[in-house]
């Protein structure tokens, strides 16, 4: 067993001593915690993760709880917010709510932190019947369900379109130490209610941090959610991000995933679509380059007719970094004339480099239309050529050439902020300055 | 005039069902049944092997021992009992005989049954035949026109007492013994199989044939197939496959090596049609193959497999491109009907520079059956400007079937270009309402359409095979529709 493990398991009993013993979600979390006890955390040896390993991100010594160390100011965070549009915010530092930043709400919609809605009973209903139902139960999440304390709960009544983007970010001081946090998000969103989240992890300064963190969304009829998560943190950060979208008739999901930091990040997104005429939108861009590592794992599953679904990745690999994409699209038996698109394109700019892709059709049902389509390769020569030609020096022609290949899914961005943002950090990614906005 | 109605069109499909299912009776030499050293030794013995044969298989028994069944396959059927399943049995009627008239004559009814009658292949088609009932090879034809090219073709058996050093050198080289749980039992037990050498330059006249049959109840068929290419020769392989009906599961784990060495081709070309169990999904022969080969500079490996039978089909035939410019490719059309299953694809293992392969698999499934493809592209750091190219289509006809595709590509050069594609989709209701306001029904026009979906396999096929493997697509396919 790992250090890490028994740490876990022995630190679970103080935990759960100063939280309320006869909650309805205790019974949850010492389930949850001998599911963790058996299971483990994942080895290469499951399917799902033969191609990511969490030995490294495991064997640090972490801080489970730590003391909130540094109070940090809005000049600190400001750089990382997206600060040029009005917006919710709700920041957690080191696992812990920090009121003075945040800018939640109550006035007709609950936009605010979970501890709060756990322990009040006004949420009661809410949570017991939202709380930990989609979320799968396996060994890494069901850590986190047993250490579920803290994380935004949104709950948007029907009929609300909500008026600004909420911004989620979870920073991470850990005054020299390594710190593990697992935060928990509850996103509730009513009947016919627009809902558009920002998510964010950063660490702030160079110690090892180990984020293993779990989201439930629930888009119920006719709602429309819209997520953007920007993944852009230390080199010494590790990221297992877990998210479950549930998701009602005529609902639309779109999720963008932006990953470009960390030296290792897991996105495990799992959609169910429980009735008919859904739409999921997943896009993601993943640029990175050293020794990291982005697996992308996804699932759609299809239960019912006349739903749709659309997936785009696109990856650019430097130095030693490593991708995986291993999406799985599963259509039952009942879920006729589904039409579901998968695509995963990768670009490897290094010998050293390398790409695990694999993506995966599952179908039951005879009347759909299912495709997908994967490639490696590289820059078109002639291309690079051409702007060459033009006096146009290599690493820009290079870089012109992979904002254009990566421009299909950040042209689907609706908040223009956000799309100048990540515009910034692809720049500065690949080390060029754009003279223009794409 | 009286009607033909639809019961006599069921009737008919019943009886229709499995063509091939004739059991002949011939007398026949069966060890008893289990697994053991003792066997081992015995099958050894039975076959008057050299001792470094019988070590062989003692060492990749002792391997197996440690080795667990596969699960990962997207599968599902009960464990045959493996001490349950008598791993010798051959027709008795030995020795080996010397022309065809001093054959068994059941025997000879049995290949007329088949289509294959030796006696005419040998006239017409000019194919090489070498006949494998029960996993021994019972004849083989065109001996000598192929010795005058010095070409080598006999039973494996033959081979290791006459070719030992040919045999030692590659066999095991491919598929090594303790390769997987499927090919490590292979390696301890196979009774039989053939062996096929081509020397340097030489391209071999005709096309080479297998066929495989299992006859005996309780028995299980283990072969080993060893095609050996020599420097800049050519071969063109046939396989063909069936087993008497059963109520029972019967195994067969087969072990194909190919070694092509510079500048060789060789092609392989597989229409499986195993027993697939009846319409209730009773019986059925359970096929676990290991079939891969390996391309040295400039050769090439062409796979094609027309997969229509079996009840468990887990198989994926493999190309490891070892050498420069090496190329492989594999040409697949699997179709599964009533409760067949099929989890079946190939591996393009790229090692040298320049190498390409190319990925073409059609998948059908029908009634309540369960069709998979699993590929892997692995491109290794070394293999520069290599190039893979991959479509995996799959056809699904009625609603309680299963479509599905897990292909595994790991890149590790940024050289290498690979395009993966698949689709899924079923046949447009537009499509079968031309056919018949044309005048033709709904079962043919299928048959139609399936037939246009595979084209780009069957084109692969040599032109006696691609007749057959058309036929065989519309038999598994009838009675699908409704």
């Amino acid at each position: 067993m790992s250090y890490l493990k028994e740490k876990l398991l022995s630190s679970f009993i103080a935990f759960e001593e100063q939280k309320n013993v006869d909650s309805y979600v205790h019974g949850i979390r010492t389930k949850a915690i001998k599911k963790f006890e058996q299971e483990g955390f994942p080895t290469k040896k499951l399917e799902n993760w033969k191609y990511t390993s969490l030995k490294k991100a495991i064997n640090y010594d972490y801080k489970l709880f730590p003391n909130q160390s540094e109070v940090l100011e809005f000049r600190d965070i400001k750089k990382y917010l997206i600060d040029d549009i009005e917006s919710y915010k709700i920041i957690f530092v080191d696992g812990k709510y920090c009121s003075h930043l945040s800018e939640t709400t109550h006035d007709g919609m609950d936009i605010c932190i979970l501890s709060s809605a756990l322990t009040q009973s006004k949420y009661d209903l809410i949570i017991e019947n939202y709380f930990d139902k989609i979320s799968k139960k396996d060994g890494i999440t069901s850590l986190n369900t047993a250490f579920s304390s803290e994380g935004s709960y949104i709950h948007i009544p029907k009929n609300i379109q909500v008026d600004k983007p909420i911004q989620i970010i979870h920073f991470s001081t850990g005054k020299n130490e390594s710190v593990m946090f697992q935060p928990r998000n509850l996103i509730v969103v009513d009947e016919n209610s627009h809902l558009e989240i920002i998510e964010r992890f950063q660490s702030i300064n160079e110690n090892s941090v180990f984020v293993n963190s779990v989201s439930e969304i629930y888009c119920n009829k006719k709602s429309i959610v819209k997520h953007y998560k920007i993944q852009n943190d230390n080199k010494n950060a590790s990221l297992v991000d877990n998210t479950f979208v549930s998701q009602e008739r005529n609902s639309s999901y779109s999720l963008h995933t932006f990953s470009f930091g960390g030296e290792l990040t897991r996105n495990n997104l799992n959609i169910f679509q429980n009735g008919e005429r859904i739409e999921s939108f997943i896009r993601g861009i993943t640029i990175i380059g050293e020794n990291q590592h982005v697996d992308h794992n996804t699932l759609i599953h299809h239960k019912k007719p006349n739903c749709e679904s659309y997936q785009d990745y696109k990856g650019i690999y430097y130095d030693n970094s490593v991708g995986v994409f291993n999406g799985r699209v599963l259509v039952e038996k009942e879920a006729q004339k589904t039409n579901a698109f998968q695509a995963n394109n990768n670009v490897l700019l290094s010998d050293k480099s390398v790409i695990n892709t694999k993506p995966q059709l599952e179908i039951f049902a005879d009347d759909v239309k299912c495709s997908h389509g994967c490639t490696v390769g590289q820059l078109d020569k002639s291309a690079l050529f051409y702007l060459r030609s033009r006096g146009i020096p290599k690493k820009e022609a290079m870089a012109l050439l992979m904002y254009g290949f990566a421009n299909k899914v950040l042209a689907s961005v609706n908040i223009p902020e956000v799309k100048a943002r990540v515009n910034k950090i692809i720049a500065k990614k690949l080390g060029v300055k754009m003279g223009f906005d794409i | 005039m009286s009607k033909y109605t639809e019961d006599d069109l069921k009737k008919e499909l019943e009886t229709k069902e499995y063509e091939y299912g004739f059991y002949t009776d011939i007398e026949s030499d069966t060890l008893p049944m289990g697994l053991n050293e003792e066997i081992i030794v015995a099958i050894s013995k039975k076959k008057e092997e050299p001792e470094w044969m019988t070590k062989w298989r003692l060492d990749a028994f002792k391997k197996w021992k440690e080795m667990k069944e596969p699960e990962w396959a997207n599968v599902k059927y009960e464990k045959p009992d493996l001490q349950k399943i008598s791993y010798y049995s051959a027709p008795s009627n030995k020795p080996k005989y010397n022309s065809l008239d001093e054959v068994d004559p059941e025997l000879l009814e049995t290949f007329k049954k088949l289509g294959i009658s030796v006696n005419e292949q040998k006239k017409l088609a000019g194919v090489a035949v070498d006949v494998v009932i029960d996993s021994v090879s019972v004849a083989t034809s065109f001996k000598d026109t192929l010795s005058e090219k010095g070409i080598i073709f006999c039973s494996m058996n033959e081979a290791i007492k006459k070719h030992p050093e040919l045999v030692k050198k590659y066999i095991g080289t491919v598929v090594p013994k303790t390769d997987n749980y499927y090919a490590a039992l292979n390696s301890a037990v196979f009774s039989d199989g053939s062996f096929c050498y081509i020397p340097k330059g030489v391209k071999c006249p005709m096309e080479l044939s297998t066929y495989f049959r299992i006859n005996e109840a309780g028995t299980g068929q283990f072969e080993r197939t060893l095609v050996v290419a020599d420097k800049g020769s050519y071969v063109s392989y046939l396989e063909g496959c069936s087993a008497p009906s059963r109520d029972e599961n019967q195994l067969h784990a087969a072990v194909v090596e190919l070694v092509a060495l510079d500048d060789a081709e060789i092609k392989y070309s597989t229409v499986q049609n195993w027993f697939p169990g009846d319409s209730k999904g009773k019986g059925g022969v359970f096929n676990f193959v290991t079939k891969r080969g390996v391309c040295e500079n400039n050769a090439k490996i062409s796979w094609t497999q027309v997969e229509t039978g079996s009840a468990v089909t887990w198989k994926y035939p493999s190309c490891i491109l070892k050498g420069k410019n090496s190329v492989g490719e594999f040409y697949s059309i699997a179709v599964t009907n009533n409760f067949q299953q099929a989890d079946t694809g190939t591996k393009m293992i790229h090692i040298g520079e320049n190498s390409r392969s190319t990925i073409i698999s059609k998948g059908i499934s029908a009634g309540k059956s369960q069709n998979s493809y699993r590929g892997l592209v692995h491109i290794s750091p070394r293999a520069k400007n290599s190039r893979n190219f991959s479509q995996c289509d799959s056809l699904l006809i009625g609603n309680k079937c299963g479509a599905h595709t897990f292909p595994y590509i790991e890149t590790k050069n940024q050289s290498a270009q690979i395009e993966h594609e698949a689709t899924t989709s079923k046949i447009g209701e537009d499509q079968i309402f031309y056919c018949n306001q044309r005048g033709i029904d709904t079962e043919r026009a299928i048959a139609l359409i399936v037939n246009g979906f595979s084209k780009e396999v069957l084109n692969k096929l040599p032109m006696e095979f691609a007749v057959e493997a058309q036929k065989l697509l519309e038999i598994s396919l009838e009675g699908s529709v409704g």
